[in-house]
């Protein structure tokens, strides 16, 4: 799978620590939700950058006490019509404060980039096959907002705030 | 009426174009159809019976000439010559090809019109009383908030992949037009004890398989915290609607297997968090957007309205058109016109292109340029001048659209049933049309009186045979079209779901089966009695004898 962050395909630095395998003490480990509270003081102990992954029925309130672990966390989109973690990516922004990378994962379409980056998932998990130009493009076909989300804060309409035209790579929390 | 700025055009011109690429990679093989369905259907395109369907959206209703001629030219050059109307407000084409739907959404983008989420999971077209901003009963214009809430919801980022659909009613009047009780989310407009206005929180109505009636969340919610307060609703049904089951995945179900306080807890919880905030409606904004629904110039000085009595006197026809179709409007010397796109022997809702011009020009001549849709499926002049009245009739009746019959027993809601859908069971169409000819005759629909027939080609019930008074509901069974009965049932601020009567009837039965139940009715009411007043009183009894004989013990 290739990573799209910021419009590049990046290669991506951490792995997924299956759950029945050993604490490998190896860098960038992504739990499970299931083995994080099973190891969870094991994994503390390592000492490691840490990542976990968030199963469309694992809202962000199962790890509430944790979130600022983690410095990766995956949201599953196990088909593309299962939009649970639009929402939890907001709450992982706009109630816990999370400042980490928010990475799509799962069936992640070029048509639905642009509403997760409104949500606050910066990072992208899509085939390896697909033209990654291509697929930026998808940030910027809407280019005005009806209502604010994790991009910006208020209703922008140009009579209110200047409009506000920009595209992926320069947004803010 | 709401005008688009530069904002709104750009949003929905680079939706066409975003469209027109999703199109194209759908021709060249790139985008598998289970991939471009929910693209298509955010766009408003269904895959139907013979062709695909497109369902275009009316934001509450509202239209003004150069926008239903446009209606007009779509209906000629894409389709077969005419639309039709929906009871969410909106229309639907028949038979446009995929190839040309890029070009129909630019054509309509030239009128500031979408097919933006008219179908899909996600907040659809948001609708109000068709009456609004005339009826004399009324607060406030319920357009002014179904604008503000279309414009939050157009293509919402976390609100686009819902469990399921989600619909949004608001009315601002006690009485309710705008059947906010059977909405996933209804609005009524109230005004708490220091005389401010606000909304009553209604939650989890529906039709459909498993109708339910709507239960108050919030008895009243300031103006400014409409949005928020809304996102807290969507935000909960978002993560704990079901995705298991497409039957239960309504907000409907998800409030009635949590229990009504403890979703509403839910709510409040996450209102509490965001309220104050971002989404705020500031009055500014309100008054901004209040700003484009004022009233047109009325003519103040009051004409003597006594060529209209004259006529009324001297027209018999145009007298009883008066009777039905004609509503007072808040402004003295004004009047709401009905017109009724339910001819008897036609398909409820149906309108040609021709019929459309006229209609535009009418509104043009008569009504200060606007038109709105009714959920009945009739279109509604809201500003005619009662001096004008006896020619706009005359008009109308040239043009075929001068049936006296709102309200009455051949105004009837139907879906397109088996004839278009490929979810129906049953057809709806030549059912609505045997009945409305079999109730042509304008004296014995007089006589008869406000009766609410409605009709569903299946459970999905988007004929409302759940509330009509007499509902109707096209079931197969072994292949044959068969129709449940029931009775009681009430859209309006009286709310009930109807009954179910008996064994259905077939295709060639249930016309008579439907006049057996009127006249029974005309001989148990008592006078000025309503057929729901009576179906109170008496209950089913009555009506069942008539229909199957007296019960046997």
């Amino acid at each position: 799978m290739a990573l799209l962050v910021t419009n590049k395909v990046i290669k991506d630095q951490w792995h997924i620590l299956e759950d029945d395998a050993q604490i490998d003490g190896g860098d960038n480990m992504i739990v499970s939700v299931e083995r994080w509270q099973r190891d969870r003081d094991d994994l503390i102990a390592c000492n490691r950058d840490l990542g976990i992954v968030l199963k469309s029925d694992q809202p962000p309130n199962l790890i509430e006490k944790d979130i600022q672990r983690f410095s990766v966390i995956c949201l599953e989109f196990p088909k593309f019509t299962d939009g649970r973690a639009y929402s939890y990516a907001r709450l992982l922004r706009n109630k816990y404060g999370f400042k980490g990378e928010l990475r799509a994962v799962g069936n992640v379409l070029r048509d639905q980039l642009a509403f997760m980056l409104r949500c606050g998932i910066d990072a992208f998990e899509i085939a390896d096959n697909v033209n990654a130009r291509d697929w930026s493009s998808a940030f910027g076909e809407i280019t005005v907002r009806y209502q604010g989300a994790n991009d910006i804060a208020n209703i922008v309409r140009p009579n209110i705030i200047p409009p506000h035209n920009d595209v992926a790579g320069n947004w803010s929390y | 009426m709401y005008r688009y700025d530069e904002f709104d055009h750009t949003i929905v011109q680079e939706r066409v174009d975003q469209f027109r690429d999703q199109v194209s990679r759908r021709v060249s093989g790139e985008l598998t159809e289970e991939e471009f369905r929910p693209l298509r259907l955010m766009n408003g395109l269904y895959l139907q019976l013979h062709a695909y369907m497109l369902r275009v959206a009316i934001p509450y209703g509202t239209l003004s000439s150069k926008q239903i001629r446009m209606l007009a030219h779509i209906a000629r050059r894409y389709d077969r010559g005419y639309g039709h109307f929906t009871t969410r407000q909106n229309i639907q084409y028949n038979w446009p090809k995929l190839e040309d739907v890029p070009d129909l959404l630019a054509d309509l983008a030239s009128v500031e019109m979408h097919a933006i989420q008219t179908s899909g999971n996600c907040i659809r077209n948001v609708t109000a009383d068709a009456y609004a901003g005339v009826a004399d009963d009324e607060l406030e214009d319920s357009r002014i908030y179904a604008e503000i809430i279309r414009q939050w919801s157009t293509l919402h980022p976390e609100f686009s992949f819902l469990p399921r659909k989600f619909k949004i009613a608001v009315s601002g009047a006690p009485t309710d037009r705008a059947a906010v009780r059977f909405h996933d989310i209804g609005l009524q407009m109230r005004q708490n004890i220091r005389g401010e206005v606000g909304f009553e929180v209604l939650v989890g109505g529906g039709q459909g398989r498993t109708p339910i009636i709507a239960e108050t969340i919030r008895d009243f919610l300031p103006k400014q915290d409409l949005l928020s307060y809304l996102e807290a609703i969507l935000r909960v049904y978002n993560m704990l609607g079901r995705r298991d089951n497409i039957y239960k995945a309504r907000i409907k179900i998800l409030v009635k297997e949590t229990g009504r306080d403890k979703f509403a807890a839910l709510v409040e919880e996450e209102w509490n968090r965001i309220r104050g905030g971002a989404l705020d409606l500031h009055k500014d904004e309100i008054n901004r957007i209040r700003s484009y629904f004022a009233p047109p110039l009325y003519e103040l000085t009051p004409e003597p309205d006594t060529d209209y009595q004259i006529a009324r006197r001297a027209d018999r026809d145009f007298d009883r058109w008066c009777a039905s179709n004609v509503v007072s409007n808040k402004q003295p010397g004004y009047g709401i016109v009905n017109i009724s796109l339910k001819p008897a022997g036609m398909a409820p809702g149906d309108a040609t292109a021709d019929q459309m011009d006229v209609l535009a020009d009418l509104a043009e001549t008569y009504s200060f340029d606007e038109l709105r849709v009714t959920h009945k499926q009739n279109i509604v002049l809201g500003h005619v001048r009662l001096v004008g009245l006896h020619a706009l009739w005359q008009q109308l009746d040239a043009a075929g659209l001068a049936t006296a019959n709102i309200g009455l027993a051949s105004d009837i809601i139907a879906c397109p049933g088996l004839d278009y859908c490929n979810l129906a069971n049953a057809r709806s169409i030549p059912v609505a049309q045997r009945i409305s000819e079999r109730f042509a005759n304008p004296d014995q629909l007089a006589r008869i009186g406000a009766l609410r027939i409605n009709i569903s080609g299946c459970i999905n019930a988007c004929g409302h045979h759940h509330v009509g008074d007499i509902g109707i509901l096209g079931v197969d069974r072994r292949g044959e079209e068969f129709y449940q009965i029931t009775l009681g049932g009430d859209p309006t601020e009286n709310v009930a779901i109807g009954e179910v009567i008996g064994p259905a009837f077939s295709y060639d039965d249930v016309v008579d089966a439907v006049e057996t139940i009127i006249a029974t009715y005309e001989t148990i009411r008592t006078i000025d009695e309503t057929f729901a007043q009576t179906w109170r009183r008496v209950g089913v009894t009555p009506f069942k004898e008539k229909l199957y004989g007296p019960a046997r013990h």
